[in-house]
This record gives structure tokens, C-alpha cells and sequence, in this order.
């Protein structure tokens, strides 16, 4: 059985009168994303400062690797901390001190780098978080989600082995929320650190999650899976993810998943016998547009799939949503899959003459006016039966996918 | 019985005590915490990467505070150099104004003075920077970077203090020395060289180290008042956020001149 990277048994902190957590029990496993979801005032961040040593609880202990990290020697405390990195929720950034001089003050205090060295790591992560234009500027004078890229460029200059991230999304616009989601996972893959959240940016953190947490006053209401989550059917569970999710993707201007099941159990009540319904399932490989792209246009490509898919189909009738990180899906009520299959045909043809256009300007703005991206847009379209789940009909529309739209570099557009 | 003293509630006497108590355990525990946060700081000034940070401190606390001290300085010696001279005139003992102005100033109101100017310029501005770094997460922003937050931000002002209270002090003297020279001989008709031969022949080594030992204790005492002030101002009880740096900048300043003053008594009476 996996040992626990982290593990916390039976923490209980209290602050004056207030008990703030209350026998906590969790488990935080290797080179997992683990996402911390709870109400405002539930404890969220007094355990994550319990991870780092900021806290220490009134009872019961943290272990590190199976040893508590009460008992470990200076040194081997001084090396568990070494590895650990910590955005904060405002940012905690330094006032007095520029963007460069921000992001190089791990580095300069802890390590016995170089300057040479120490510039081009610094240099690297402001690049990698799109903040070149701002290396001389102070904190104040930058927007709030500048601020936040530079205290993730901070978190991550060290490259620490696990990484605690207080509501990095806060304050930010869909576009941006998606981007640090997405360089969360992308760091993540290419520095293999182990990251803990504590994030409300569903359906998003569901995509890059491996295990969820919610925390319910004080206590671990549930710890697991999100798809174990949506199997248990807990009503508390239930009440507050779909209280936190709302109607609509953020993102994409979709339905949000929970409206999209709302909107499917509708038609099929309010069919008589068997409804005729299609599904079409679209996706983008997202991995590989934020390799070649970069975060930013990645989101955008995605973005701009939803808004395309949202404008086309919704008129006729069909209702969208994206049930992964790169995937969306529409159900097409009284359709049949020929029908769908030569609108999904027309839909490829726009997104040529129009998206891959735009995406191509968002790329040429990014990578300069040489960057010629390949984008591949893949579409399945299967039949829907009354008894089919959602689950199930996103599986036979996967089998049928193919390549709808390409576009590779200057060639343009081909449906 | 127990429903007697109830009905005739505490007894006032008592409560006086308890309220007497209360406070000096707490005042006591203060200066406890204090002693060992200064204890603590002063070790970490010779630790690796600290020179930077303490020339950028004498800069601040040193530097930008030259201007005042000197102005403070130059306007004490003068009113010296006024009040001393009306009231040796009255025994024959003009000739004396240089002694006195010297001794008043070295002894006395160069390194209190100086120390309350610097207090009250770069004491305040040190607990008002900590505490919005405390309070703004900077301070846990720093021990999540395994950066000592006492060594990084109090070991450096600690020393630039020790640095820069006596140098300060010795402007303040030297400029003081010259105001009296302004009034006394320049204004009043006073011999100039008598002056400068009685400050020479009256002030000795004692007097001197008595001084800089004086701005020493003084250094110690506004930057470490000032820095615990700052420093824990998110522990006040008092009020949060911005209203806590308030507080604590406001305590900082009215506690560390009262320690100054304090601290000067004891000081003098030893030397003496």
C-alpha cells in the first residue's frame, strides 16, 4: 500500500474559543493534484499552513513520508521545508522590491547560485508566466493577476518538490483562471511536483484533480476522487458542489455540467417512447496546443471551440458542455446522427473560415509572425438511446471521432 | 457565604490587586518576550548574507536621519549657548559657557535627543514597515521561503541602530557644540577661544564613552521596542489590520521614549 507523501491524523487547531479543525484526517499522495474545496471560514488555509509549519496543531500530528513531522531533526525539518513552496492567497508579494527582485529572492537568500545563474532561472519563469513587460515594475503597479503570475513565477523559481496553492485563481477572468489551471499541470508534469489546492473553479479543478477534498465545518466531509464524489450522491456533497458550479461554464459560456445532466434528464422526461437525439463530441488536444502555444492561446483555442460550438447549436436546439478539460459535448434532441453529422460538417467548415483565423493572429501574437501552429479539431457523432448515461453516450461518440478540422500552418484552414 | 459575597459583589480592594497584578505579569512577560526576541535578533546579525541588508538599514535609520539630528543638534547648542549664558553671567562665570554647553550636550542631551529624533523618524517608520509586512503576509511569505523572518528583517536594523545612534549622537554633540559657539560667542560677544579652550579642557574620555555608551543602550532599545512592536502588532488586542500597525507604531514611539528616558536615569546615576 502507497505510503501518504503527507498525511494528517487527527488534527484538531483551535483559535481562542473557535475550533477551526476539528480531527482531521487526510491523506496527500505523490506527484498528485489534490484540491482543497470548502465554504469561506472552514479551515482551508490553516491546513495548508499546517503543511508548511506557519501552524502547528493543538492535537494530533502530521506525518512526512510516515514520520511525524514533529519529531524530525532541524535538518531534516530544514530539508521537508526546502521542498515545499507556498502561494499565498493575496500573493504576499514584496512591495518595495520589483517583479525580477520578487521572483530572485528565494534564490538569492537560500541558495548559493550564482548571479548568472540565479538571472537566467529568474529570467526563465518570468518568460514562462508571460510577465517580460513587467520584470522592472513594483507589485502595486501591476493588475491583480499580474500580481498572482508573479508570486506563481516566485512558488515555482526554487523548483519545489511539493507546492501549496492558496486560491491561485482568485481575482482572475476565465482566460487567466485557465491558464494557471493549466500551468499548475503543466509544471506539475514537467517538474513532477505535488501540488495541493484549495480552489472553487469547478468544473475546472474536477478536470486537473486527481483526488478532491471537502472540507465541511472542520472535518473532511469527503476525500477522494471527483468521480467517487459523483458517485456517492452524498446530498452535502451534492448541495454544495452544484451551489459552487452555477449555471454556466466560466470559461466557454456553456452549460455548467451539472445544468447540461439538468437539461438531459429533461428531454428524455419530456420525450414520449424513445427520444430520436444524437450526440456530437468535439476536442481539441490541449496538451499539445499549450506545448506549442503556450498556456494563454491553448485556453483561448478552447474558449473559442465553446463559443463557436454555443452559437451553432444553440438555435437548433442543442445543449453544450465540456465534460473534460479539452472536451465538449452537445446533445442534439429530436436529431438524427445524419442530421447532426452535416452540422457538425457546416460547424467544421465556420470554424476554418473563422477560428482557426483568429487562433492562427492569437498564436502569430505569442510566437511571433512565423509561428505556424498545428490545431487538430476532433468530432464523433453517435445516436442517443433513453437509457444511455452521460458517461456512456461520451464513450461511443469518442469511438467515433475523427479529425474534423485542421488547421497546420500556412496552409489555413481544412474541414 | 458564598451567596453573601456574590450579592455584595468583589471586594474592591481586591480587585485593585488583581487589576495591579495583572498588568505587571503582563508588563513583566513583555519585556520577557522582548528580551528574548533581542536576544534572538542580535545572534542573527552575524550570520551569512547580512551585510547588504545592514548598509541598506544604516542607509535608512543613518543616513536620512543626519539632516534632522543635525538640524536638532544645531538649535539645542544654541539655546544652550542662550540660557547657559544669562545664567553664568549672573555669577561672573561666562567663561565657563563652553564647559557647560560640552558637558550638558555630550553627557546628556546629545544621545537622549538623538535617540528620540531617530525614534520618532526611523523608530516609527520601522514598526509601521513590519507591521504591514506581518500583516500583509509577507512575514509568513518569507518563512515559507526558509527565510528567517527575525534574521531578515530585525538582526539588520538592530545592527545598522548600533551603528548609527552613536555616529548620529557624536554629529549632534560636534553641531550642538557649534550653536553654542553661534549664540554665545558670535551673538553675545563671548571669547571665542575661551570657549573652545573650556570645551577642550572640561570634557574627558569619561564623559565622552559615557555618551556613546548611552546612544549604545539607546540603539538597543528603540529598535528592538520598535521592531517587537511591529513585529507581533497582528497579536494586539486592540484592533486588526491597519488599525493594529497604528497601534503598534503609536506604542513603539511613546515606549520607546519613555525607555529612553528611563534608561538615561539608570544610566546616569551609574556613570555618576
Amino acid at each position: 500500500m502507497e505510503i501518504p507523501l503527507i498525511e494528517f491524523r487527527n488534527i484538531t487547531k483551535r483559535f481562542g474559543d473557535k475550533t477551526v479543525l476539528e480531527k482531521v484526517n487526510l491523506k496527500i499522495y505523490e506527484n498528485q493534484i489534490t484540491t482543497i474545496i470548502g465554504k469561506s471560514g472552514t479551515g482551508k488555509s490553516v491546513l495548508l499552513k499546517h503543511i508548511i509549519g506557519l501552524l502547528t496543531p493543538d492535537e494530533g500530528a502530521i506525518f512526512f513520508r510516515g514520520k511525524p513531522v514533529a519529531a524530525m531533526k532541524k535538518s531534516e525539518w530544514e530539508e521537508y521545508r526546502s521542498r515545499v513552496a507556498y502561494l499565498f492567497q493575496n500573493n504576499a508579494l514584496f512591495d518595495s522590491m520589483t517583479v525580477f527582485n520578487n521572483v530572485a529572492f528565494p534564490l538569492r537568500r537560500t541558495t548559493n547560485l550564482s548571479k548568472k545563474e540565479i538571472d537566467g532561472r529568474v529570467l526563465k519563469r518570468i518568460q514562462d508566466l508571460e510577465l517580460t513587460e513587467a520584470v522592472d515594475k513594483y507589485p502595486s503597479e501591476l493588475s491583480g493577476g499580474m500580481q498572482k503570475r508573479v508570486a506563481l513565477a516566485r512558488a515555482l523559481v526554487s523548483d519545489p518538490k511539493i507546492v501549496l496553492f492558496d486560491e491561485p485563481t482568485t481575482g482572475q477572468d476565465p482566460i487567466r483562471k485557465n491558464m494557471i489551471l493549466s500551468m499548475i499541470v503543466h509544471y506539475r508534469r514537467k517538474f513532477g511536483f505535488t501540488a495541493i489546492m484549495i480552489s472553487h473553479d469547478i468544473p475546472d479543478v474536477f478536470f486537473i484533480s486527481d483526488r478532491i477534498v471537502i472540507l465541511w465545518e472542520g472535518s473532511v466531509g469527503f476525500e477522494g476522487t471527483y468521480e467517487e464524489a459523483a458517485r456517492l450522491k452524498l446530498p452535502m456533497i451534492d448541495e454544495f458542489l452544484r451551489g459552487l458550479e452555477g449555471f454556466q461554464d466560466e470559461l466557454t459560456g456553456l452549460l455548467s455540467r451539472e445544468a447540461f445532466k439538468v437539461s438531459y434528464a429533461a428531454m428524455l422526461g419530456g420525450s414520449a417512447g424513445i427520444p430520436t437525439a444524437s450526440a456530437a463530441l468535439f476536442s481539441v488536444e490541449f496538451d499539445l496546443l499549450q506545448e506549442s502555444l503556450g498556456p494563454q492561446a491553448a485556453v483561448e483555442v478552447l474558449r473559442a471551440l465553446g463559443e463557436y460550438a454555443n452559437r451553432r447549436f444553440k438555435p437548433v436546439g442543442g445543449f453544450s458542455a465540456r465534460h473534460s478539460r479539452d472536451q465538449i459535448l452537445t446533445i442534439f434532441p429530436h436529431t438524427s446522427p445524419d442530421k447532426v453529422r452535416q452540422m457538425v460538417a457546416d460547424f467544421a467548415r465556420e470554424l476554418n473560415q473563422e477560428a482557426l483565423a483568429r487562433i492562427q493572429s492569437i498564436a502569430q501574437a505569442k510566437m511571433g509572425a512565423q509561428a505556424r501552429p498545428e490545431i487538430y479539431i476532433r468530432a464523433g457523432v453517435t445516436q442517443v438511446s433513453s437509457t444511455d448515461e452521460i458517461d456512456q453516450i461520451i464513450e461511443k461518440a469518442q469511438a467515433k471521432q475523427e479529425i474534423v478540422a485542421t488547421h497546420q500552418g500556412d496552409s489555413g484552414g481544412r474541414a | 457565604m458564598a451567596l453573601l459575597d456574590r450579592i455584595r459583589g468583589p471586594n474592591p480592594l481586591v480587585t485593585v490587586l488583581t487589576l495591579i497584578g495583572r498588568g505587571t505579569l503582563r508588563l513583566l512577560g513583555n519585556f520577557g518576550a522582548m528580551a528574548i526576541f533581542f536576544s534572538i535578533a542580535f545572534i542573527n546579525i552575524f550570520r551569512r548574507k547580512q551585510l547588504q541588508e545592514i548598509v541598506n538599514q544604516v542607509f535608512y535609520i543613518g543616513a536620512t536621519s543626519s539632516l534632522i539630528v543635525m538640524l536638532v543638534g544645531l538649535f539645542t547648542g544654541m539655546v544652550l549657548g542662550l540660557q547657559l549664558f544669562y545664567t553664568l553671567v549672573k555669577f561672573g562665570s561666562v567663561g565657563a559657557l563652553g564647559s557647560a554647553v560640552s558637558l550638558s550636550l555630550v553627557r546628556e542631551l546629545g544621545p537622549v535627543l538623538t535617540a528620540i529624533m531617530i525614534t520618532a523618524r526611523a523608530g516609527s517608520g520601522m514598526a509601521a514597515e513590519i507591521g504591514i509586512l506581518r500583516i500583509s503576509e509577507q512575514v509568513d511569505a518569507l518563512y515559507a521561503m526558509r527565510v528567517d523572518p527575525v534574521q531578515y528583517l530585525i538582526s539588520p536594523r538592530i545592527a545598522a541602530s548600533i551603528i548609527s545612534f552613536p555616529l548620529l549622537t557624536a554629529f549632534f554633540d560636534l553641531i550642538g557644540i557649534i550653536g553654542g559657539y553661534l549664540t554665545g560667542v558670535l551673538l553675545l560677544g563671548t571669547n571665542g577661544g575661551t570657549y573652545f579652550y573650556r570645551v577642550h579642557s572640561s570634557l574627558n574620555m569619561v564623559d565622552v564613552r559615557g555618551g556613546f555608551i548611552k546612544a549604545l543602550v539607546f540603539a538597543a532599545i528603540v529598535s528592538c521596542v520598535c521592531c517587537f512592536q511591529g513585529y507581533f502588532c497582528h497579536m494586539r488586542t486592540g484592533g486588526y489590520g491597519a488599525k493594529s500597525v497604528s497601534l503598534a507604531t503609536t506604542s513603539a514611539v511613546v515606549l520607546s521614549c519613555v525607555m529612553i528616558l528611563i534608561a538615561d536615569y539608570v544610566l546616569t546615576s551609574f556613570f555618576m
